[in-house]
């Protein structure tokens, strides 16, 4: 890193530095300087040489809250060999390059003998510890790796840390068959086409040979490798549908079982090679669907991880115990932490503060409370700790009733059928009625004997065995996904790119999709440098959202000394011009009547400052706009969609913002139920909605809508609720999605029209008899990698104008 | 033709082993996490990079 940039930069993260850096060296924060101080004690150094330029370490922040620590759970998730070998699976938030992990890798190993492996993976971001001693030992090494920077939880939402994922082992079981398949595909190959080139010169003995050393090749291959169409196909059957591996089973087994009898009967064609081609390129497909599923899905269930926390709850005896959120008795005594999010539903027993409610409620001010209120799961506790009585856990809280009103809406959307069943169930039987039509026609029409017909007919069938037909869909799919991950979008649902395709309307949330969920200070020209200065100077020593935002409109400046932050009121400060105040209208003593300016504007979190001598000045505060929220949603219009704003919260607020971005329909005060009956007469007027959303309060709003996408931001179980989750702080992934999916829709299409066209070709040629095995296998791979090639043009392109 | 009689089994035979390789490396999950072999390879372990001069 050059000179200059380690001056104007963070040392550690590389964000430009702001705030009172130069109390602390070069780094922006606390977080950072203590992640490097570990880094340079470990003797890791070379790690800020290694890294890449354009990804800058995790900015570290400082865990404040004396409360539940989340990485107190941990020896839980710790599984224990029988020789006491400890394993543990961590995901790890913020790791991106390879210099992370050497960094990781290295530093978890470097003063701890007793660890055998520890092991990185980029892919699935998740850190393998395995050592041998106690298993409490796992929150040392946790400690350590949040100590650089990043962020970690258990891997796999669940207890189910420490078992090897099933959707993995499947994956693998995949790409086993799929090199099986490719093996025997080549050495068929091999064989066939010295008998194709071979023809005339060839006597019957040796073709025969060779077909027999197909059949030896090959028919082991179908066996294994056919096993997960053949199972698909019985289970459709067995249910009493089709899909599309029926029409693909049938096409192998006749291929094989007719080949084998040819060349039992020292015949002149076999068809081996078509067949495990065949499903070479269907295991290729069907491996780099369950890739990029499966990492989007896992990349999903690691967001979700690291939101999960346990909650403190003090035992009978007086000592704080760590338990999971579903597990705390009723009525037991829970402690949350400033800065904590609350685990269950409850009273407060003791203690004052201020809730961010936000995700709950969809309300951007912070909610004050006192002994006496009731607070839900969900809710972040802001200012000071609280002790709840629970009233309620699990499957008892505000948060589980929304999950139900969520399940009632999802049984509500009518199932989608994919695409590529649709076809194959109008496929199926008119590929089998032909092939019955064609065998009738050579017997009674044609005059041929009955077995050449047969042999015609199912020639017939091989030859329209849909294996591009499989492939159209999937292709495109994975290219489209692929594409969009690498932009932090992940397509957690089959159908959701299909869903997405006839969107029409596009209903956005308000707090924190429309806006960031964070206020900012507004601009006032009444106010002075200096009083803003004042009020700055207190609240950088505070952790509260207005105070934050106050910090960040002021920029960097020194921090009062002996600042004293009275929960639910504000920050109070021994000045040497007399007591100064920052906090609400009640704490700084002003009257509700006291300004009669307040009515008439727009209401929103407020600030007051009061000093001696001075008149109290008020600052507000507001919920800003995403930075392209305007940009999109004007974007999205000019494409023909139509844009709706959908808000629990209050009509002025709702109206106000919508003004901003630019949306004209708004509809606010909308409750959960609201939602969901707005999002259902949408759909009942005909519309395909897209609804984006991030609350505990759009959960059941997101299944409700035809399809769904949400912030990484957002709740885990509104995350469970969307079909897409996109990253970042922008909003141009929900162009970006809608845009590749239209574009994914076009692909398909002419996937399909190009494999409808090579079936009409290549039928006729079929029927009339003349499918020799080259016609086969030249026309089954041409039409596979055209479909192929066809796709991956939607992965090579550049975002085209929506990335940034 | 009767090369063939050798020369198909050891065509088998180093596929065959090919193969083997392949699911060797499958089960000793060196297809697990790609992207991350790509960037591990420009580390050495045990000698870190010189200091670069700042």
């Amino acid at each position: 890193m050059p000179l200059d940039s380690v001056t104007t930069h963070c040392r550690h993260c590389g964000q430009p530095l702001l705030g009172a850096a130069t109390e602390r060296g070069a780094f922006c924060c606390q977080g950072c300087a203590g992640a490097y101080t570990l880094i340079h004690d470990l003797g890791l150094d070379a790690y800020y040489d290694r890294r890449p330029l354009d990804a800058a370490a995790p900015a570290a922040t400082v865990e404040e809250g004396e409360g539940a620590d989340p990485l107190l759970g941990l020896p839980e998730a710790v599984a224990t060999a029988p020789d006491g070998t400890c394993l543990l699976r961590l995901s790890v938030d913020g790791l991106h390059c390879g210099a992370c992990l050497w960094l990781i890798e290295a530093a978890v190993t470097k003063h701890h003998p007793e660890v055998q492996s520890a092991r990185a993976n980029l892919t699935t971001r998740c850190l393998t510890l395995r050592w041998t001693g106690a298993p409490a030992k796992a929150v040392e090494y946790a400690r350590l790796v949040t100590g650089l920077g990043y962020r970690v939880a258990p891997f796999g939402a669940g207890g189910t840390a420490a078992v090897a994922d099933p959707a993995a082992a499947q994956e693998r079981a995949l790409l086993r068959r799929m090199a099986l398949a490719g093996f025997a595909a080549a050495n068929v190959m091999l064989l066939s086409v010295s008998v194709w080139s071979g023809a005339d010169a060839m006597g019957d003995a040796t073709r025969t040979l060779l077909h027999w050393v197909s059949a030896l090749i090959a028919l082991p291959t179908v066996a294994i490798a056919g096993q997960p169409f053949f199972q698909s196909a019985l289970a459709a059957l067995r249910a009493g549908r089709t899909n599309m591996d029926v029409p693909i089973s049938v096409g192998v087994l006749l291929t094989t079982g007719m080949s084998l009898v040819m060349t039992a009967h020292h015949g002149e064609h076999a068809y081996f090679d078509g067949a495990v081609m065949l499903l070479f390129f269907l295991l290729v497909g069907r491996y780099l669907d369950s890739r990029s599923r499966g990492r989007a899905r896992s990349a999903a269930a690691h967001l979700l991880a690291l939101n999960q926390a346990p909650v403190t709850v003090l035992g009978a005896d007086g000592l704080p115990q760590i338990l999971p959120p579903a597990r705390v008795p009723l009525g037991a005594t829970v402690l949350v932490a400033a800065g904590e999010r609350i685990g269950v539903d409850g009273t407060v027993a003791e203690g004052v503060s201020d809730l961010d409610a936000s995700l709950v409620t969809g309300e951007t001010l912070p909610l004050a409370v006192a002994p006496g209120a009731q607070v839900f799961a969900g809710m972040i506790n802001r200012t000071a700790p609280l002790r709840l009585t629970a009233t309620a856990s699990g499957e008892g809280t505000l948060l589980a009733e929304m999950v139900r009103l969520l399940e009632a809406a999802e049984q509500g959307r009518a199932r989608h059928v994919l695409l590529a069943d649709r076809i194959a169930r109008a496929y199926t039987p008119v590929v089998h009625l032909t092939a019955l039509a064609t065998f009738l026609a050579w017997v009674f029409l044609g005059g041929a004997a009955w077995y050449q017909a047969l042999l015609i007919a199912v020639s017939v069938l091989i030859i329209t065995c849909p294996c591009a037909l499989a492939l159209a869909v999937p292709a495109v799919q994975v290219t489209a996904s692929g594409r969009l991950m690498r932009q932090g979008i992940l397509l957690k649902s089959a159908s959701a790119l299909e869903r997405l395709a006839p969107v029409d309307t596009v209903v956005f949330d308000k707090t924190g999709t429309l806006t960031l969920g964070r206020p900012d200070l507004l601009p006032d020209p009444t106010l002075t440098a200096a009083e803003l200065e004042l009020a700055a100077t207190l609240a950088r020593a505070s952790r509260h959202p207005l105070s934050r935002a106050l910090a960040r409109a002021a920029g960097p400046g020194p921090v009062a000394d002996g600042v004293v932050e009275v929960p639910g009121g504000g920050l109070r400060w021994q000045g040497p011009d007399g007591f100064v105040r920052l906090g609400s209208r009640g704490f700084c003593g002003v009257s509700d009547a006291g300004e009669g300016q307040a009515g008439s504007e727009r209401p929103g979190p407020e600030l007051w400052l009061a000093r001696c001598g001075h008149p109290p000045r008020r600052l507000r505060f507001a919920d800003r706009p995403r930075r392209d929220a305007a940009a999109v949603v004007a974007g999205l219009k000019a494409q023909g969609y139509r844009v709706e704003l959908l808000s629990g919260d209050r009509a002025v607020t709702a109206q106000a913002l919508a003004a901003d971005v630019g949306i004209d329909i708004v509809r606010a005060d909308a409750r959960p139920a609201d939602k969901c009956a707005h999002l259902a007469a949408l759909r009942a007027q005909g519309r395909r909605v897209l609804m984006v959303g991030d609350g505990l309060n759009d959960a059941a709003a997101l299944a409700a809508a035809d399809v769904s996408l949400s912030p990484a931001s957002a709740v885990d179980v509104t995350q469970t609720a969307a079909d897409v989750v996109f990253q970042g702080d922008g909003l141009a992934a929900v162009a970006e999605t809608l845009a590749v999916a239209r574009r994914a829709r076009t692909l398909v299409r002419q996937n399909l029209g190009f494999t409808l066209l090579y079936n009409l070709c290549a039928v006729p040629v079929a029927i009339a008899g003349l499918a020799t095995p080259f016609v086969a296998a030249a026309a089954m791979s041409g039409s596979s990698l055209a479909v192929m090639a066809n796709a991956l043009r939607l992965g090579g392109k550049k975002p085209r104008d929506g990335g940034h | 033709m009767n090369s063939l009689l050798f020369l198909i089994p050891a065509a088998l035979l180093l596929g065959g082993l090919g193969l083997c390789a392949f699911l060797w490396a499958v089960r000793d999950g060196q297809f697990e996490d790609l992207e991350g072999s790509a960037t591990r390879i420009l580390y050495e372990d045990e000698t870190p990079l010189p200091k670069r001069h700042t």
